[in-house]
C-alpha cells in the first residue's frame, strides 16, 4: 500500500501541481477547500439562479397577463415553468441553505473548517456540474417540459421523445450527489468538531436546524435517486418501470418522488427557520424563547415530514382510510410548526426591537409563513384537496410556504450575515425599499392566486379563455411579479454598489449579536479563530459581552479553557487545496453527456478519469500548511 | 417615524388587493366552486368556509401579537437591556395545547367528510356508471348500460348518483368539474373512481370542467362539459343514440357526408350507423347535439366547426388531428363547410333536439 500511495502521489503531482498557500487568483478559487470561499461561491451561484428563476417567472406571468395570449407557445411555456420550478427548488433555495451552512457552521461552533474540506469542494463542483448540464438543455434541443416533479409517464420516451427529460434526470442526479456528500460532511462537522464547552444544548438554533436538515437530506435523497435511475434506465436501456404500454406503474414515481419531495420542503425551510431564530433574538436583544421546544419541534417536523408524502397524492385515489391517515399525520405537523411561530413571537415580546432590514424580512417571513401554513392545513383536508389540488390555490399555497417562507427567511439571514460574509454593510436605506418591493410584489403575485383556484383555474395551463372570470386576477398577479422583479434588481444594484464601495466597512459585531461568528473580524481570517473559543453557555458571545448573565461554575469554565488551550497546542493547521474534487466533478459532468447521448466511448473515458481522480485524491496526502500568528494575533 | 408611514401605505395596498380579489370572484364564475351545485362540491365548500374562519382567526392573532410587541418596544424608548427571559413554560404549554385543540377541530370534520363522501358506500345498482378514458387532449365517455360512446360532453340525469370509472390511454389527466365535485386523476394502468351527487337544488344545465393534471401540448385546451338534465330530457338524449338513423338529404349535407369518407375522416371518427372509425379517436355520433368542438374549445357553430376541420393546429396547437387541406386549396372553405353541415345534422332529427340543456350552470 505504501508503494501504491507513493506512486499515486507522485503521479498526481506530476500531472497537476498541488496549489499551496501562496497560490493566488482563479486557480486558488478553483482548488479551494476553504469553507468560507465555498460558502460564498454557493451563495453567489444560488443568487444567480434565484435571479434566473425570477426572470423565468416574470415570463410565465407575462404569458398569463391576458386571456388567449400568445407570448409563449405551449411547449415553451411548459419548459419555462419546469425550469422555474427546478431552478428554484434544486439550484437556488436549497443551495442557498447549503451556502449559509458552509460559511457559518464552522464559525458558529468554533471550528476552523468542515470535517472533510475536499469533499466539501467536490460537493460544490458537482452541484455546479449538475446545474450546468441541466441548463445546457436549452441549447441542446429544448429544456425539460414535465414540471419540477416530472410525473411519469410524461417522462417516458413515447410521451417525451426529446432529450429534455434526460437533462432533468442526469442533472438532478449529479446535483444530488453533491447534496448528499455535503450533508454527511456537515453532520460529521457538527457532531465532532464543536469547540470545548459547546454542548449540543448550547448550539445556536441555526446549527440545530442545519443538523436536522442534513439528516433529512440523508434519508430523503436515496428514494429520489432510485426514481431518477429508474427513469434513466427506462430511457437509456429500455427498462419498463414507468412505461404504461408495457405494464409499468406510473404511480410508483409519485410515491418515490414525494417520499423525497415532502422532506425536501423541510430541507428548504428548516435552514430558513434557523436563520430566523438567529435574527429575531439579536434584533430583540433577548435570548430565543423556548430553546428546547424549538429543537424538539424541528426534530418533530423533520421526522413527521417522512410520514405525510401521500397528501400530495389525494387525487390519485388512496381510498378513505389512506386519506384519513395522511390527512391526520399532516395536521400533526401543524403543532410543532405552530410552536415555532409563537416562540418567535414570544422572543419579540418584551424585547428591544430594532426594525433593521433583516428584522423586517423576519417579520415578513412570520406573517407570510403563517398564511402558507394555514393554507397547508386546508390542502391536507383530503375532500377539500380534491378541489384545491392542481389549481392555482395550490400554486399560491406552496409559494407562500417556500417562496414567502423560505426565501424571505433567507433574505433576513442574508441581510444579517452579509457584513460577516464580505466585511461590508449593505445600505439599510435601500434595504427598506428592497423589502417593500419584494414583500408587496410577492403578496400581489400570490394572494390573488388563491381566488383563481376558487374560480376553477388549473395550474400549468398555458392560456385561459375569456369569460371564466380569470382576467383581472391574473393581470394583478402579473403586475406583482414585475414589482418583485424590481425589488430583485434593486438588491442586485445595492450588492454591487456595496462591494465596490470603500466606506461601508463592517465592524466585527455590527448588530450586537449573540453567537461566535461575530467575535471574529468581518470577513473572518482564513483560519477563522486565532484561539479556539471557550464556550460558556447558549449565546456564548453575548455572555462574553454581558458577563452578568453567565450561568456557569468557575470550575467548569476553567476546565473548558484548559481544553481550548490544549487544542491550540499543535498550532493551526489549514487543509491543503486540491485539484481532484474539481476534476472528479468534471468527469461526472461529461459522463452525464455520455449517458444522454449514448456515447459509450466518452462514458468509458470519463469513468476512467473519475476513477483516476478519486484515486489521486485519496492518496495525494494531507498537504496544507500551518498558520503562524505573531504576538498581536495577526497572521505572519 | 418614516417607517410607520410606508407600513401604512403597504397596508392600504394589501387591503386593495384583498378587496379586488374578492370582487374578482363575484363577477364571472362559470367554473367556480365557490358557488357549488353538486352535493359533494357543497360539502367541500363548507370545509373551506370553516377552515378559512379558523385560519383567519389564527393569522389575525399572530399579526396582532407581532404589532403589539413592536409597538410596546417602541414606546419603551430606553437603552436598558430587556429582561433576558428564555420563555415561559406556562404560556408555552398553553399555546401548544391550544394548537392541538385547533388541529383536532380541523381533524374531526375532515374525517367525517371523508367518511360521508366515500365512494365504496354509494349503491352501485342505483347509480349511473360512466367510463372515462383520457386521451391527449380529449375525453372519451362510455355508458356501459346503454352502450353510448361519445366524447368531451356528457349528459347526466339530475337526482341520480353517477359513478365514473377513470382510465387513461397515455399520460396522466385529471377530471375536474368544480361546481359538481372535486377532481380525480386518470392514471394509466390504475382504475380510479369518482362520483357526482345531485338533487333537486342542483340547477339544470351546463357545467364546465377541464383537465387539471399537466398532459403537455394542448393541456390548456382539454376541457369538458357536463350537462345535468331532468330525468325526462336525459332519457330523450339516451334514446337519440338508439334511434335508427336516416341522414338528412339536403345537398350540402349529402356532399359533406361523401367528403367525410373521401377525405379520410371516417378512418378515425366513428359515427353510429355510418362509419366505424378507430376506437381511440373521438366518436362523433350525435355530434349535432354537442355544444362545442375541439374538447370544449369553441361553440359548435357551423363556421367554428368548419374552421376546426380546415386547420385544427391553428385553434389547438399540438393536437393529433391532421390538417387535410393545403392553405391555398380553393375548395377548402366549401368542403369544410359541407362537412360541418353534415356533422351538425347528426342527431338533430326527430325529437332529440328538445333534450338540449340550454343555459349554463347558473
Amino acid at each position: 500500500m505504501a508503494i501504491s500511495s507513493q506512486t499515486a502521489r507522485n503521479l498526481g503531482n506530476k500531472v497537476l501541481i498541488r496549489p499551496n498557500s501562496q497560490t493566488k487568483g482563479i486557480v486558488s478559487w478553483l482548488t479551494t477547500v476553504d469553507h468560507k470561499r465555498l460558502g460564498i461561491m454557493y451563495l453567489v451561484a444560488s443568487f444567480l439562479f434565484l435571479f434566473t428563476a425570477t426572470i423565468e417567472s416574470a415570463l410565465i406571468r407575462t404569458q398569463l397577463i391576458r386571456p388567449d395570449n400568445n407570448f409563449l407557445n405551449p411547449e415553451v411555456f411548459n419548459q419555462m415553468f419546469t425550469l422555474h420550478g427546478v431552478t428554484m427548488v434544486f439550484l437556488a433555495i436549497m443551495p442557498m441553505g447549503t451556502g449559509f451552512a458552509n460559511f457559518l457552521v464552522p464559525l458558529m461552533i468554533g471550528a476552523r473548517d468542515l470535517a472533510f474540506p475536499r469533499l466539501n469542494a467536490f460537493g460544490f463542483w458537482i452541484y455546479i456540474a449538475g446545474a450546468t448540464l441541466f441548463y445546457s438543455s436549452i441549447f441542446l434541443g429544448g429544456a425539460p417540459n414535465a414540471g419540477w416533479f416530472a410525473y411519469a409517464p410524461l417522462t417516458s420516451l413515447s410521451a417525451n421523445p426529446g432529450n429534455g427529460i434526460d437533462f432533468y434526470m442526469i442533472g438532478l442526479f449529479l446535483a444530488g450527489i453533491g447534496t448528499l456528500s455535503t450533508a454527511m460532511n456537515i453532520i460529521v462537522t457538527i457532531i465532532s468538531m464543536r469547540a470545548p464547552g459547546m454542548t449540543l444544548w448550547r448550539m445556536p438554533m441555526f446549527i440545530w436546524m442545519v443538523l436536522i436538515t442534513m439528516f433529512l437530506i440523508l434519508f430523503a435523497f436515496p428514494p429520489f435517486t432510485i426514481a431518477l435511475v429508474q427513469v434513466i434506465m427506462d430511457r437509456t436501456f429500455g427498462s419498463l418501470f414507468y412505461v404504461p404500454e408495457q405494464g409499468g406503474m406510473p404511480i410508483l414515481w409519485q410515491h418515490l418522488f414525494w417520499i423525497f419531495g415532502h422532506p425536501e420542503v423541510y430541507i428548504i425551510i428548516l435552514p430558513a427557520f434557523g436563520a430566523i431564530s438567529e435574527v429575531i433574538p439579536t434584533f430583540s436583544r433577548k435570548p430565543l424563547s423556548g430553546y428546547p421546544i424549538m429543537v424538539f419541534s424541528g426534530m418533530t417536523i423533520g421526522f413527521m415530514g417522512f410520514a405525510v408524502w401521500a397528501h400530495h397524492m389525494f387525487t390519485t385515489g388512496l381510498g378513505p382510510y389512506g386519506e384519513m391517515a395522511f390527512a391526520v399525520t399532516s395536521f400533526v405537523i401543524g403543532v410543532p410548526t405552530g410552536a415555532k411561530i409563537f416562540n418567535w413571537v414570544m422572543t419579540m415580546w418584551g424585547g428591544k426591537i430594532r426594525l433593521t432590514t433583516s428584522m423586517l424580512f423576519a417579520i415578513g417571513f412570520l406573517v407570510t409563513f403563517v398564511m402558507g401554513g394555514i393554507t397547508g392545513i386546508m390542502v391536507a383536508i383530503s375532500p377539500l384537496d380534491a378541489q384545491i389540488n392542481s389549481s392555482y390555490f395550490l400554486v399560491a399555497h406552496f409559494h407562500y410556504a417556500m417562496g414567502g417562507g423560505a426565501l424571505l427567511g433567507f433574505m433576513a439571514g442574508f441581510y444579517y450575515w452579509f457584513p460577516k460574509f464580505t466585511g461590508k454593510m449593505l445600505s439599510e436605506k435601500v434595504g427598506r425599499f428592497v423589502f417593500a418591493f419584494i414583500a408587496i410584489g410577492f403578496h400581489t403575485v400570490f394572494f390573488p392566486q388563491h381566488f383563481l383556484g376558487f374560480l376553477g383555474m388549473p395550474r400549468r395551463i398555458q392560456t385561459y379563455a375569456d369569460g371564466y372570470g380569470f382576467n383581472t386576477l391574473n393581470f394583478i398577479s402579473t403586475m406583482g411579479s414585475y414589482i418583485a422583479l424590481t425589488g430583485a434588481l434593486l438588491l442586485a444594484y445595492d450588492i454591487i454598489k456595496t462591494m465596490r464601495s470603500t466606506d461601508r466597512k463592517a465592524p466585527n459585531d455590527p448588530w450586537d449579536a449573540r453567537s461566535l461568528e461575530w467575535s471574529i473580524p468581518s470577513p473572518p481570517p482564513v483560519h477563522d479563530f486565532d484561539t479556539t473559543p471557550v464556550v460558556t453557555g447558549q449565546d456564548t458571545f453575548w455572555l462574553e459581552k454581558y458577563p452578568q448573565f453567565k450561568n456557569i461554575s468557575n470550575k467548569e469554565e476553567a476546565e473548558i479553557t484548559k481544553l481550548s488551550k490544549e487544542s491550540d497546542k499543535h498550532g493551526i493547521h489549514m487543509p491543503g487545496a486540491s485539484w481532484w474534487p474539481l476534476i472528479a466533478a468534471v468527469a461526472l459532468f461529461f459522463g452525464g453527456y455520455a449517458v444522454i447521448y449514448d456515447n459509450i466511448l466518452l462514458g468509458l473515458i470519463m469513468f476512467g478519469l473519475l476513477l483516476f481522480s478519486v484515486y489521486a485524491w485519496a492518496f495525494e496526502g494531507v498537504g496544507g500548511y500551518y498558520v503562524k500568528l505573531d504576538s498581536d494575533g495577526g497572521k505572519q | 417615524m418614516p417607517k410607520i408611514k410606508w407600513t401604512r401605505w403597504s397596508l392600504l395596498f394589501v387591503v386593495t388587493i384583498v378587496l379586488v380579489s374578492l370582487s374578482g370572484c363575484a363577477s364571472t364564475n362559470i367554473q367556480s366552486w365557490l358557488s357549488p351545485s353538486g352535493i359533494i362540491a357543497k360539502k367541500q365548500l363548507s370545509l373551506l368556509t370553516y377552515t378559512s374562519w379558523l385560519g383567519s382567526f389564527v393569522l389575525a392573532a399572530v399579526i396582532i401579537a407581532i404589532l403589539t410587541a413592536v409597538f410596546i418596544s417602541f414606546k419603551k424608548n430606553s437603552d436598558e437591556l430587556p429582561v433576558q427571559s428564555h420563555g415561559n413554560v406556562a404560556v408555552e404549554l398553553g399555546l401548544i395545547v391550544a394548537s392541538i385543540a385547533l388541529v383536532t377541530a380541523v381533524a374531526i370534520p375532515t374525517i367525517r367528510a371523508i367518511n360521508d363522501l366515500r365512494i365504496d358506500r354509494v349503491p352501485v345498482e342505483d347509480a349511473l356508471i360512466i367510463n372515462i378514458t383520457g386521451y391527449q387532449w380529449w375525453w372519451q365517455f362510455e355508458y356501459p348500460d346503454s352502450g353510448i360512446l361519445t366524447a368531451n360532453e356528457i349528459h347526466i340525469p339530475r337526482g341520480k348518483n353517477v359513478i365514473f370509472n377513470l382510465d387513461s390511454a397515455d399520460v396522466l389527466h385529471s377530471f375536474w368539474v368544480p361546481k359538481l365535485a372535486g377532481k380525480k386523476d386518470l392514471i394509466p394502468n390504475q382504475r380510479n373512481q369518482l362520483w357526482f351527487a345531485t338533487d333537486e337544488n342542483t340547477p339544470l344545465g351546463i357545467y364546465y370542467g377541464q383537465c387539471a393534471e399537466l398532459c403537455l401540448g394542448a393541456h390548456a385546451y382539454m376541457k369538458t362539459r357536463v350537462i345535468v338534465d331532468s330525468p325526462e330530457d336525459y332519457q330523450k338524449w339516451v334514446d337519440s343514440f338508439t334511434t335508427k338513423y336516416s341522414f338528412a338529404s339536403n345537398p350540402e349535407v349529402a356532399k359533406g357526408k361523401q367528403l367525410f369518407t373521401q377525405k379520410g375522416c371516417a378512418a378515425c371518427h366513428a359515427i353510429k350507423g355510418f362509419s366505424s372509425g378507430s376506437p381511440d379517436k373521438p366518436n362523433l355520433t350525435n355530434f349535432g347535439l354537442r355544444n362545442t368542438v375541439g374538447a370544449g374549445l369553441v361553440a359548435s357553430s357551423k363556421d367554428n366547426v368548419a374552421a376546426w376541420i380546415a386547420n385544427p393546429q391553428a385553434m389547438k396547437p399540438g393536437n393529433y388531428m391532421p390538417t387535410l387541406w393545403q392553405e391555398d386549396d380553393p375548395n377548402r372553405d366549401e368542403e369544410t363547410q359541407a362537412i360541418a353541415a353534415f356533422l351538425l345534422s347528426l342527431g338533430k332529427e326527430g325529437e332529440t333536439q328538445a333534450s338540449m340543456g340550454g343555459s349554463n350552470g347558473n
